[in-house]
């Protein structure tokens, strides 16, 4: 709530002045039954047709300045919500695009995007109804019982033990609701689970013809959500009746105390009618408030986790270099007894060692989950090594600010991003590329060729997630990228599985022969992507058991053989 | 066809989707009627409420001493259980409502669900799982809430709009003057700040769309924008969004908020104008207190309704696009039924031959042009080309996902199109390369072509796909539960069980796609040596990559753009120095 509270602070003036005028408007809210009862009691009986058209008057214009303050309050909400929310959500969005990955590994991705949506919906609509609703019902309901409470003490009883009554009831029945509801959320999300499930064994299904059992399957959970379901809406359907039965004993009481009352000549007739305006109106506040509430908690949960968001601290400081260290000065790429673990509990690659020099190629090859994806990484400082040291130009990598050190990669990851963005931006990334270099690298990259068959070639505009371009089409795209910026380092982790070896292979030789002064860095499972670099390391369980050129490693390395044997077929040697 | 074209915020045909909705609906006729019945019963006695209420104030009007108590009670207790019945009512109404709507929501999820298995295959190429799911998901949710809450709404507006008027009339002509200039009134200054406001709130979600749409790519692609330093630029993108989304929510928000204000301002004035009339009235003895209070008590009554009204347009507004959507889908062209004279075959040899046949997906581009071929019983026929020759379209058409435009399919030696669906299918066991594993245990994923299977055969077949040692780690062996689409094991132990499946059936011909698997050396090996074991003795289509295969195949089968451009074997293939040799060069050397 604080959090929330902090963000509202910077527009403090205005909304103490929103909050003022609501609490005005509602103040006029509540005299007008008042005048009214004043009408009938009093100036009716006079017979003065003057009094009561200058006492309608007042009324009218009650009514009217009542629109005006109200509705100003309420614009003013909006207005200074929609401003903080606008902030807040920027903050949020600025801090976690620059997260560090084991930040994001913690909270998880769908997390941290429902933090910058759902939640800041539910914070943007307490931030406007704190202002609104937050002065309103409680005042209409302390209100109307000192105006009631002014008017007839006794009568005012009615309500004193009754609103009470019906908020624990109310609160109570919307508690319960509120886990039925999360059971058919999940009820749901099993529906949509067997749903998806289908759609996409669809072939496997209809091949052994299981159409019978999956419909069979989807009845029962879909049965299953329905009934609760029901239950739900049945526990749901309470409060509203339970209220209104509660208001209208109520209207009756008043009616049969206020009857006494009149009899003992202690009231006059027309408080009756005020009363049972008033007492609509705190019935009308009561709900409003549990609705307040629940918005109010709602936000509060989502303010907490935004605001962990907010406090979450990039584990990857930067450090003042230790001046001379000659690991850093073996080669362009250094690792130096390298161990990294992604939980702490088992490692994730153990004991890397190894340099490459500026214009040389290094392979590394290994099964899933050999640790080959770490190395990289790790070399572009997305976490931390908890032993030894990586260092790039000379430099520890701890040393560089993140930006000046990633400067230094052309990279593309396993399964890389495509931007809904054109294909120009995609492969530009904001740097500063010429048009020229951009089309050289599409070319390299064998890319050119289906980018200037599109209509409008490179301001082509790609579909969410590139969907629309083929698997090979989007392995060349980011090669494209990774190739254009003619960085020192080029990464390449398993990029071209997509591509036949013949595309692949041309892409590995334009890359050495347009690229020469750069380090090239291939992470595949196919052998014939590493086979030519100048020093091929084969990982197993994050640890290197071979390394050395191709001839070497067939003659020292069983694994490497193997490999290679599976791959390109026993016959050949 | 696409669906997400299908997609439009107006329903089009708002005639025909209320007939569908009405034969959804029959089931529960008898029940709808009831509500109706009950709703006018409920609207009526919660309307008398306020009549006996100014009939009370009447008697208490007479003043001190005066008051007959026996006849307040009597209408305070007529007003109580007139009030008390009201409610009564309306809580059954509503609970056979909520009940009414989920039974409606099971069924129309139930039709969509057996919808699927009916559609072609195609279908599910072109459009992508997410449309599908919700349709079936919030669409349905959307009808099923509108059903729930806005037929006993309408119901309910209509009389009590109708029965307080009756009633105030009744009360006092002059008074009721006053409701027919603020009612007209509220009722078109609601229609005017709905048609400003509806376009503004259906902008405003569209924003927001955008921005989760945004914020999910962004997030989603974190990596790659941290490594090319690219949050700077990122960053203003979204400040743009998010001031749109912004600017979107205070557009809508800022007019929309007026609309409370407003209209209790139209209340206030329509009781400033009660109370000045009536005042002057019961002056000159035109009225009395009691006629007073209950008159503005019906006024309240009145005025809540046109509110709300405008609110519940806008609802059935929505319910009405979702189900048309609904049933558009549940419209959509199904794959042909069985010919009633089709043929069941039982036991096939497996003897398979493609003649001429000719296919394209859309009507613009052939994928395959008059493609045959043939293979004998046990043999294996290995396809090769490079990506897009049409080597997974064969396959297609094979299973019959898809009906070629041209040509026949021959299955020993009878046309498949005059196969039944089941039979022609139940000849053949496949092994794609998308391995298709769903939430259950081990046992009931490998035996799922057959469930009479035992639990010894089971056993059997995974131990001869290689992956029996595994099963027996995992924590409760056959039994373990393997999360949606395998996510607890690794790609290559997926693909075993598949064959693990295969081998349990006892379809005569397979059909193997080899498509190299990023699987880690050791399971692969395990992966070839299982599918060599599963072709032995049965009639083998292979998509083949690994140079095993095709060396071993009895007969070797090359594609290109569509069309068979050589057969043969390895050996006499390579000889020929033709479009083999090269590819073999290419892949291999």
């Amino acid at each position: 709530m604080k959090f929330i509270l902090s963000y509202m602070k910077k527009t403090w003036s205005f909304i103490l002045l929103t909050m003022v005028i609501k609490f005005i408007g509602t103040f006029l809210e509540l005299l007008i039954p008042y005048v009214l009862e004043y009408i009938i009691d009093v100036v009716a009986p006079t017979k003065s047709l003057k009094m009561v058209l200058v006492w309608g008057g007042v009324m009218i214009v009650l009514a009217i300045l009542c629109r005006l303050f109200n509705k100003t309050a309420n614009q003013r909400a909006v207005t200074s919500a929609s401003k903080n929310i606008y902030r807040l959500r920027q903050d949020l969005f600025e801090k976690t695009i620059y997260l560090s990955s084991d930040v994001i590994d913690h909270i998880t991705l769908p997390s941290l995007i429902s933090r910058l949506t759902s939640d800041s919906y539910n914070i943007l609509s307490f931030m406007q109804s704190s202002q609104t609703l937050g002065v309103r019902a409680p005042i209409l309901l302390l209100g109307g019982f000192i105006v009631t409470f002014s008017m007839d003490r006794g009568m005012a009883m009615i309500l004193a033990v009754m609103a009470p009554l019906i908020i624990a009831i109310v609160v109570f029945i919307s508690r319960k609701g509120i886990p039925l509801y999360t059971s058919v959320q999940k009820k749901l999300d099993e529906v949509v689970r067997i749903m998806r499930e289908n759609i996409s064994g669809i072939r496997v299904i209809k091949a052994l013809g299981k159409e019978k059992r999956e419909s069979h399957h989807f009845e029962m959970a879909d049965k299953d959500m329905e009934k609760s379901e029901i239950k739900a809406g049945f526990t749901m359907a309470l409060p509203t009746s339970i209220v209104k039965v509660f208001m209208n004993i109520g209207l009756v009481l008043v009616v049969i105390i206020g009857a006494i009352r009149v009899s003992e000549g202690t009231m006059k007739p027309g408080v009756i009618l005020a009363f049972l305006s008033y007492f609509q109106m705190i019935m009308m506040g009561v709900l409003t408030l549990n609705r307040f509430f629940l918005m109010m908690s709602k936000a509060n949960a989502s303010s907490m986790r935004i605001k962990d968001t907010m406090d979450s601290i990039s584990s990857l400081s930067i450090t003042e270099e230790e001046s001379g260290n000659e690991k850093a000065k073996e080669g362009y790429i250094v690792f130096d007894d390298v161990s990294f673990s992604y939980d702490g509990a088992s490692n994730a690659v153990s004991h890397i060692s190894f340099s490459l020099e500026r214009g040389k190629t290094l392979g590394i090859i290994g099964g899933t989950g050999s640790g080959k994806s770490t190395i990289i990484n790790l070399m572009m400082r997305f976490y931390d090594p908890q032993k030894g040291n990586i260092f790039v130009d000379g430099k520890n990598i701890k040393s560089y600010e993140l930006p000046s050190l990633r400067r230094h990669f052309g990279v593309v990851f396993q399964n890389d991003f495509i931007f809904h963005d054109t294909i120009s931006s995609n492969i530009k990334m904001g740097r500063n590329i010429s048009d020229e270099d951009m089309k050289k690298a599409a070319e390299n990259a064998m890319a050119a060729e289906f980018i200037e068959r599109y209509e409008e070639g490179y301001e082509h505009y790609s579909a969410i997630h590139g969907a629309a371009f083929s698997g090979g089409q989007k392995q060349r795209l980011l090669i494209s990228r990774a190739l254009s910026g003619d960085s020192p380092v080029i990464v390449l982790d398993d990029s071209s599985s997509a591509l036949d070896y013949r595309t692949d292979s041309m892409v590995r030789k334009n890359i050495l022969s347009n690229h020469k002064s750069s380090s090239l860095v291939i992470v595949a499972e196919r052998v014939s992507a590493v086979m030519n670099a100048d020093e091929i390391l084969v990982l197993h369980n994050g640890e290197i058991i071979g390394r050395g050129r191709h001839d070497h490693l067939m003659e020292s390395c069983d694994e490497y053989r193997d490999i290679y044997q599976t791959q390109m077929g026993e016959a050949r040697e | 066809m696409n669906l997400s074209k299908m997609i439009q915020k107006r329903p089009k045909d708002t005639k025909g989707t209320l007939i569908k909705l009405y034969k959804t609906l029959l089931p529960f006729k008898v029940l709808i009627i009831f509500v109706v019945v009950l709703s006018i019963f409920s609207c009526v006695l919660s309307l008398l409420g306020p009549y006996f209420c100014g009939e009370a104030i009447n008697e208490v009007e007479k003043g001190p001493g005066m008051i007959d108590f026996s006849i307040v009670w009597k209408w305070a207790v007529m007003m109580l259980v007139s009030y008390l019945f009201s409610e009564v009512v309306y809580l059954t109404i509503n609970l056979i409502m909520v009940s009414v709507s989920k039974k409606t929501g099971y069924i129309l999820r139930k039709e969509c669900f057996e919808k699927l298995h009916r559609l072609p295959v195609s279908v599910f190429d072109d459009n992508s799982a997410g449309d599908i799911l919700s349709r079936i998901s919030y669409d349905v949710d959307v009808v099923a809430t509108s059903i729930q809450t806005d037929i006993s709404q309408i119901i309910t507006t209509i009389i009590t709009v109708l029965g307080s008027f009756f009633m105030m009339l009744k009360i006092s002509l002059p008074l009721s003057c006053i409701t027919m200039v603020t009612l007209p009134v509220t009722i078109i200054y609601t229609i005017h700040i709905k048609g400003i406001t509806r376009p503004l709130y259906s902008k405003r979600s569209e924003k927001y769309g955008e921005m989760n749409g945004f914020v999910e790519e962004m997030f989603s692609g974190e990596k790659t924008i941290q490594a090319y330093s690219y949050e700077e630029n990122v960053s203003k993108e979204y400040a743009k969004i998010n001031k749109e989304a912004s600017d979107a929510y205070f557009n809508a928000d800022v007019r929309g908020v007026t609309i409370g204000p407003t209209m209790g301002m139209m209340n206030n004035l329509s009781l400033a104008l009660n109370g000045m009339i009536g005042s002057i009235l019961y002056m000159f003895s035109f009225a009395t207190l009691g006629q007073l209070s209950s008159f503005i008590l019906y006024s309240r009554k009145f005025a809540g309704p046109i509110n709300e009204l405008s609110n519940i347009m806008n609802e059935i507004f929505s319910a009405l696009s979702a189900a048309e959507r609904i049933y558009s889908f549940l419209g959509m062209k199904e794959d042909p039924e069985d010919a009633p004279d089709a043929i069941e075959l039982t036991s096939g040899e497996g003897r398979v031959e493609l003649r001429d046949v000719s296919f394209s997906y859309s009507t613009e581009k052939e994928i395959l042009h008059s493609v045959s071929f043939s293979t004998e019983k046990g043999k294996t026929l290995a396809i090769v080309g490079e990506t897009g020759a049409g080597k997974t379209t064969i396959i297609n058409l094979l299973m019959r996902f898809y009906r070629p435009q041209g040509g026949k399919i021959l299955i020993d030696g009878i046309d498949s199109a005059k196969l039944t669906d089941r039979s022609l299918r139940s000849q053949f066991a496949m092994v794609l390369q998308d391995t298709w594993l769903f939430r259950g245990t081990v046992l009931e994923n490998i035996a799922y072509g057959r469930e009479d299977a035992t639990r010894e055969e089971v056993v059997e077949a995974a131990k001869k796909a290689g992956i029996h040692h595994f099963i027996t780690t995992l924590e409760k062996g056959y039994d373990t539960v393997i999360s949606e689409n395998g996510g607890n094991i690794s790609k290559g132990q997926k693909q075993l069980l598949t064959i693990a499946r295969a081998f349990l059936s006892k379809a005569p011909v397979l059909i193997l796609d080899e498509a190299t698997s990023n699987v880690d050396t050791s399971t692969e090996k395990k992966v070839q040596e299982a599918m060599t074991a599963l072709m032995k003795g049965r009639t083998a289509i292979v998509i083949a990559h690994r140079l095993s295969t095709i060396e071993n195949a009895d007969e070797i089968i090359v594609m290109s753009h569509g069309s068979v451009v050589e057969k043969g074997t390895h050996s006499s293939l390579l000889e020929k120095k033709g479009a083999y040799y090269n590819l073999y060069r290419s892949q291999f050397a």
